[in-house]
């Protein structure tokens, strides 16, 4: 990870300019910045991605105008004169109405809240962990590395979908518990990268000047090492949202994620399969939203890992966050 | 490499270990009551009490603890996964009869996305950045977004539902299923799109892998050697290159591979086939604890059983590996 703290301005000819202004320093953030900045795919998906955002914070609102709960029928316009689901483009349900007669606009907009909850949240658990476990098997080697890497190791190598089942099934389906399987059956993808970058920063020599000037182990491992590991970490993490995202719907799609009736994308899509193939606006609506999200989410995650740094794609070639099938 | 593998072997176990500890708690310690589970909706005090005797339920944590752990030593007549609290069939019986469709499932998808993933990483490393390259990218990343649930949900809808109704019914209805020794192409004809629904999902990682290793593997000497001998581009790709970026794609397909065999919960849903995934959910949903757990070993133990096969595979393909 060598991401020099300044490198020399890249402006091509020496014009006067140039001259005038001098070799500018940049920062690691900078040069990031620069780099996404002309990359149309993130930008596209960064804009993709506050609009869904935006969507998610707006849900509330959205409800208030249409006058739609996201939860309860809405027994005397949500439904034709023969009490069947209105089509997308009727008066008052821009994407049409469920079984039951629900705004689905409304519902897909609380789901949003739902997905990217699951998605930030799991992911920010499991990059805490992951990191810290990392770093702790990595610095300290030994007995304390074997154990932590096995242990990472077990996880890596659980049938983790169906113990997430199997969780649910005893405790009961419910947020939280959703949040942290996902981060559970996670956060040993980032420890080891975590664990394999440390293992070889502890050679360096800023950590042996670091033990020279009497700084303590949590200090080298927090401030001295943690800043060279941050590149693979954030890419690992942008990546692990769309894996969050997935295995949530997953688990609300059978039933054992969210449960309705609050709406989540996965359990619409399973309310509509229980309904047979009725009317495809059910489907298509929370397909594409989901759709939208977990692409976004990836192609910034692949944007991200080349603006940072080239080469680190090795490190990820090996493993990638599996989803379930 | 023997000392390799007996060390693997072991972890394997310890892995296992872990897992059959992890699952026990869950189901003994779990905030729920076997024996009135066991006893169905109008239990009397009386009948949980003889429950609790026959089956043990109240004997300490440890000594119930320690008669599951022997009941799992694999010894004929000893081995056992209890009985199903739903129909009283023991549970290995449930698990031969749910296998076949596992096993048809994973080896029917493992032919199709190993084809699938590597010709299109072969093509997009052997043209990088070229148009071919960029399609390959779509490919694997909307594969990589894509939930299989969604996927299997189109594809249904699609050929299917909406096939079926404007007459032409060439795809049958989910939840068909005829075994391969009864008629093979009636067989394959009823996995077609399961098959498709699993190799699509999981052809996305080969593609990445299949380029990263190959590009890396084309930048080496060795390969400029060949080149330079005048062999023909077409078999330096494929003798020489491919041959060594097999490794990383041979660790992925073990474990990909072997978990398949422990059920597809999410195909088999949608499709309505009555594999290990399909049986372990209604299990679920019924609290059918028995069934649950004794699914939840057997899948892991070929995922465990495939991570020391890759292992000691990786030395036969690598001959780096080997020699140190």
């Amino acid at each position: 990870m060598s991401l020099s703290t300044v490198e020399v301005s890249t402006a091509a000819a020496p014009t006067e300019d140039a001259a005038a202004k001098g070799i500018q320093g940049r920062t690691p953030l900078q040069l990031v910045v620069a780099r996404l900045r002309t990359d149309r795919v993130a930008i596209a998906s960064i804009v993709m991605i506050l609009l869904i955002v935006l969507l998610a914070i707006c849900a509330p609102l959205i409800a208030h105008v249409t006058g739609h709960s996201p939860t309860e029928a809405n027994v005397d316009t949500g439904t034709d004169a023969n009490g069947q689901p209105l089509p997308p483009g009727s008066a008052g349900y821009l994407l049409g109405t469920d079984n039951l007669g629900r705004d689905i606009l409304v519902r897909i907009a609380y789901g949003a809240q739902i997905s990217l909850l699951v998605g930030v949240l799991a992911t920010a658990i499991a990059t805490v962990i992951g990191v810290v476990v990392g770093l702790f098997a990595g610095y300290y080697g030994g007995w304390l590395d074997s154990i932590l890497a096995r242990i990472m190791d077990v996880v890596l190598s659980f049938p983790y979908v169906l113990f997430a089942i199997v969780l649910v099934s005893v405790f009961g389906a419910s947020l939280p518990l959703t949040i942290l399987v996902i981060a559970f059956f996670s956060f040993a993808a980032i420890g080891r990268i975590v664990r394999g970058q440390a293992l070889s920063q502890r050679e360096k020599e800023y950590v042996e000047a670091a033990h020279s000037l009497g700084a303590g182990d949590i200090r080298i491992m927090f401030v001295d090492i943690l800043p060279n590991l941050v590149a693979p970490v954030i890419v690992l993490a942008t990546l692990l949202i769309p894996a969050a995202i997935i295995f949530e719907a997953t688990l609300s799609f059978l039933g054992l994620g969210v449960e309705p009736p609050t709406p989540s994308w996965g359990n619409m899509l399973s309310d509509a399969e229980g309904v047979g193939f009725q009317a495809w606006w059910f489907y298509i609506f929370p397909m594409l939203f989901l759709l939208a999200t977990t692409l976004s989410f990836n192609l910034l995650g692949d944007a991200v890992r080349d603006a940072l740094d080239p080469r680190t794609e090795r490190i990820f070639a090996a493993r990638r966050k599996r989803k379930p099938v | 490499m023997t000392r390799f593998l007996i060390r693997r072997v072991i972890l394997g176990l310890i892995t296992l270990w872990v897992i059959v500890t992890l699952v026990f708690v869950l189901y003994y310690a779990g905030p729920h009551d076997p024996a009135r589970q066991l006893a169905g909706r109008a239990a009397t005090p009386a009948l949980l009490a003889q429950i609790n005797r026959e089956y043990g339920f109240n004997l300490p944590i440890i000594v119930q603890y320690w008669d599951y752990l022997k009941r799992l030593v694999p010894i004929p007549g000893q081995f056992n996964l209890g009985i199903s609290n739903n129909n009283r069939l023991p549970v290995t019986t449930i698990i031969a009869q749910a296998v076949p469709i596992d096993i048809s499932l994973a080896v029917g998808a493992a032919v199709l996305w190993m084809l699938l993933g590597i010709s299109v990483g072969v093509l997009a490393a052997r043209r990088p950045r070229s148009l071919w390259d960029r399609g390959a990218t779509v490919f694997v990343l909307t594969g990589i977004s894509m939930p299989t649930f969604i996927l299997g949900l189109l594809l249904l809808y699609v050929f299917y539902y909406l096939l079926t109704i404007h007459g032409i019914a060439i795809f049958p209805k989910p939840g068909s299923w005829t075994p391969f020794t009864q008629n093979p192409l009636e067989w394959a004809h009823d996995l077609l799109l399961p098959w498709i629904t699993l190799a699509l999902i999981t052809a996305a990682t080969y593609s990445r892998l299949t380029r990263s290793s190959l590009l890396e593997i084309l930048g080496e000497d060795y390969i400029r050697t060949a080149r330079a001998k005048g062999l023909s581009e077409r078999r330096v790709v494929y003798r020489h290159a491919l041959r060594s970026s097999l490794t990383p794609i041979v660790t992925q397909f073990g474990i990909d591979f072997a978990t398949a065999l422990g059920g597809v919960i999410i195909t088999e849903s949608i499709f309505g086939l009555p594999g290990l995934g399909l049986t372990v959910v209604q299990a679920i949903e019924v609290q059918n604890l028995p069934v649950v757990i004794g699914i939840v070993l057997v899948a892991s133990f070929f995922v465990v059983a495939a991570n020391i096969v890759v292992d000691a595979l990786y030395a036969v393909l690598d001959p780096r590996v080997r020699i140190s």
